[in-house]
């Protein structure tokens, strides 16, 4: 699988701290923050295994930078 | 299975000895009512059984729902999808649709409610008559609210009020109520119901925005909002909770108070479009019978009478009872010296006879709620009573 | 590059965060329904999203269908009169354990009896969330809430059996930390001619969790994960074992007549009858 192209942001504004992401993401791509947002830290371990985007309950992770783009000032 | 039959006469109308549930049913089919849900409820179930029969072969769809509630919910649904839609019950029934019809005030969905009045409160007299649920008309639903009431007395009447009902619901986008009673429901006269051609039909205002400029409550065209119906390139939102123009929740206290301003504007404005009266012989009238319903078919009796025997009676049928004919209450108020008010109920519509005529009558009402109709020399021995 | 579909279908002129707690399953089910739609193809111009009161019943507002946010206990009658009055439409409902059983549970069971072409999702968190944590038609016996403070007495519906009884065409249940799995019986659902339940067991972080001490959403969903078996694997479990389990899978996938095609049959019979009237 060509790894590179994955991209993956979260939404500040849109993210309740719940820590979903990083407790179910099984490759530790995210770690909380001392702010109690999730930082992405290893992207390039992502398998593209969707669980983040799937079950981050407040839709605040986007996958596609065109899609955050479009989403800056929401 | 029906208990009535229509024929053409030589002018293509239809013609029939029908009782006023069934003439009602075929004015609103004629109106383009294509949905009906409804519940078993005496004194209105005919209204059920007539549009199971008629709505398929018409491309309507009716449906028996689980309950009351259920039925008036329906009918918002089905309205929302572009259909004319109507329900019909009773008191009983009526009480739970409630909440429903306050659901269709808010959201403005254009629908007919017609409630057959019997005796109440609860279970009350099934099969007799009343006219206690005036009030409840106007308020029954919780909170602030517009809502037309319209109350026919004869079966032609009914058929003539629900085109009318079925145009001001599509015009305002909002529910109208016709109040009906348990005498008028069963009773049969000749009606002849208008032509297609002779018809004038109102249907709900389209929007005429591109679907991304669309808004669930647009006031940039009018106070009453431009309507789709689901299923198409307009996606909206609607909501029962206080919304802003896009259907969406709002708590500010001036958006709250523009959004309840407009949706009572829209009715309050237009009263002269709204409300209907009828006046009999009020031109030369000492004594003023005002009644709504089958009582006026009584009162006529009654002036017709009296005025053999020297009495100058006139009566004053509301056609519409809400909102309140205010002004040709109050223009008769100025003339006749006293007013009777005739309902069966213990006395509801006479408290709006009175705010209405601002003091410059005297207002006696003539109640009763014994089950029974009341007759003309009932009318009469009250109005010779008072002149001692 | 892997999408996010749900952005895409995010009503545009709606406000976010929307207004469920840090946790809450409502909007992972909201986005399993989003992405079930997705995939077959429907175009967001056939949708109607309907729903009752609640905190689930909120999700309609904010995604990019036509939808209509109801009245307690009602969304199915409401979905009934849209879909009878144009059967060509997709009608989704979102509806809580209380909305849909309690208030709603007379609407719930004529639904699934008339079988007619809807899917309803029942988000089930086992409590009342918006109006401060009550009892709810779903809560397990003795659990707390703000309305039983000494524990639930009443037993709970099984949702799933309750929707097979009542004879609706297709019954499924699964969690919200099952994302696909829910995501496959939304499909499922919506692709079954005929009444679809599609059962969401939720996590309420805020409510439930206050009164029985179940963590965050993150333990909920967790607790979920592990309570979790299919229906093949609770074949071979007794009914201790059984006790804590939710069950998983589809409970009913029948092929009853729906009730709009029954409604076609029954215009043929009306327009001969019709046609005898004219010929008078
Ligand atoms: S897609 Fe899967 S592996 Fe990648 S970050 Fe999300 S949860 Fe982790
Ligand atoms: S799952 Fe979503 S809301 Fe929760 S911490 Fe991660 S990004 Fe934030």
């Amino acid at each position: 699988m060509e790894k590179s192209k994955t991209f993956l942001f979260v939404k500040k504004n849109w993210c309740k701290k719940c820590g979903i992401c990083v407790e179910f993401c099984p490759k530790g791509v995210f770690k909380l923050g001392k702010d109690g947002y999730p930082e992405i830290v290893a992207l390039d371990k992502c398998v593209e295994c969707k669980l983040c985007i799937s079950l981050c309950p407040d839709f605040a992770i986007f996958s596609n930078p065109e899609k955050k783009k479009d989403y800056e000032d929401r | 299975m029906l208990f009535y039959k229509l024929f053409k006469d030589k002018d293509g109308r239809k013609v029939g000895f029908v009782q006023a549930n069934e003439a009602c049913i075929e004015a609103a089919l004629l109106a383009g009512m294509r949905f009906f849900a409804g519940y078993p409820i005496t004194p209105s179930s005919e209204m059920a059984s007539v549009s199971s029969e008629k709505l398929p072969m018409y491309g309507g769809k009716f449906i028996q729902m689980e309950d009351e509630i259920a039925a008036m919910t329906a009918v918002c649904g089905a309205s929302m999808a572009g259909l004319k839609a109507m329900t019909a019950t009773s008191g009983p029934g009526f009480s739970l649709k409630q909440e429903a019809i306050g659901y269709a005030a808010m959201n403005e969905i254009p629908c007919v409610i017609v409630n057959v009045q019997r005796a109440g409160p609860s279970t009350g007299l099934p099969t007799q008559v009343s006219q206690g649920d005036v009030m409840q008309a106007r308020w029954g639903t919780h909170g602030d609210h517009p809502i037309i009431v319209l109350s026919p007395s004869t079966v032609v009447e009914t058929a003539d009020l629900t085109f009318d009902a079925f145009n001001l619901a599509e015009k305002y986008r909002t529910p109208v109520i016709l109040l009906m009673d348990e005498t008028l429901a069963h009773m049969r006269e000749k009606i002849t119901l208008p032509a297609e051609n002779e018809l004038k039909l109102v249907e709900r205002k389209r929007a005429t925005v591109p679907p991304s400029d669309y808004r669930s409550f647009d006031t940039r065209f009018g106070d009453v909002p431009p309507f789709e119906p689901y299923g198409g390139k307009y996606h909206f939102h609607i909501t029962g909770l206080t919304h802003d123009e896009m259907g969406f929740p709002i708590v500010e206290p001036d958006d709250v108070v523009k959004a309840m301003d407009r949706i009572h504007r829209k009715i309050n404005n237009n009263l002269d479009d709204i409300v209907k009266v009828k006046q009999f012989q009020t031109d030369d009238a000492e004594i003023l019978l005002v009644s709504f319903g089958t009582p006026v078919r009584t009162c006529l009796g009654a002036m017709e009478i009296g005025r053999k025997e020297g009495l100058k009676i006139g009566v004053l049928q509301l056609q519409t009872i809400w909102p309140f004919p205010d002004k040709a209450v109050l223009n008769l108020a100025k003339k006749i010296g006293k007013i009777f008010v005739v309902e069966l109920n213990m006395g509801q519509i006479i408290n709006e006879v009175q705010r209405a005529s601002q003091g410059k009558s005297n207002i006696k009402g003539i109640n009763k709620y014994d089950g029974l109709f009341i007759s003309p020399d009932e009318i009469l021995s009250h109005i010779l009573e008072s002149k001692g | 590059m892997m999408e996010n579909i749900i952005h895409d279908y995010l009503r545009p002129k709606k406000s976010f965060p929307h207004v469920w707690c840090p946790g809450c399953g409502d909007g992972i089910v909201l986005n399993a329904m989003v992405r079930a739609i997705h995939s077959l193809g429907k175009s967001k111009d056939e949708v109607v999203f309907v729903s009752g009161i609640g905190c689930s019943s909120r999700a309609p507002a904010y995604t990019d269908f036509s939808s209509l946010h109801g009245i307690h206990g009602r969304a199915l009658p409401f979905a009934t009169g849209i879909k009878l009055a144009n059967p060509k439409l997709t009608v989704v409902v979102f509806s809580g354990d209380g909305d849909a059983l309690a208030i709603g549970g007379n609407h719930f069971i004529h639904a699934c009896r008339r079988n007619i072409d809807i899917t309803v999702v029942v988000i089930n968190n086992n409590i009342y969330g918006m109006t401060g944590g009550q009892a709810s038609p779903t809560m397990p016996t003795g659990a707390y809430g703000a309305t039983a403070p000494y524990g639930n007495l009443d037993r709970p519906f099984d949702v799933c059996k309750l929707a097979a009884a009542a004879g609706a065409n297709y019954v499924a249940r699964a969690t919200a930390f099952q994302f696909f799995q829910l995501e496959k019986c939304i499909k499922e659902g919506i692709e079954k001619k005929g009444f679809s339940v599609i059962e969401a067991v939720t996590p309420c972080p805020s409510l439930y969790s206050f009164f029985n001490n179940t963590g965050r959403g993150v333990d909920m969903l967790k607790k979920l994960r592990d309570r979790a078996v299919t229906t093949q694997k609770a074949a071979t479990l007794s009914p201790a074992e059984l006790e804590d389990k939710i069950v998983t899978g589809v409970f009913a996938n029948e092929n009853f007549r729906e009730y709009c095609a029954g409604y076609a049959e029954l215009v043929e019979k009306a327009e001969r009858s019709k046609k005898n009237e004219e010929s008078l």
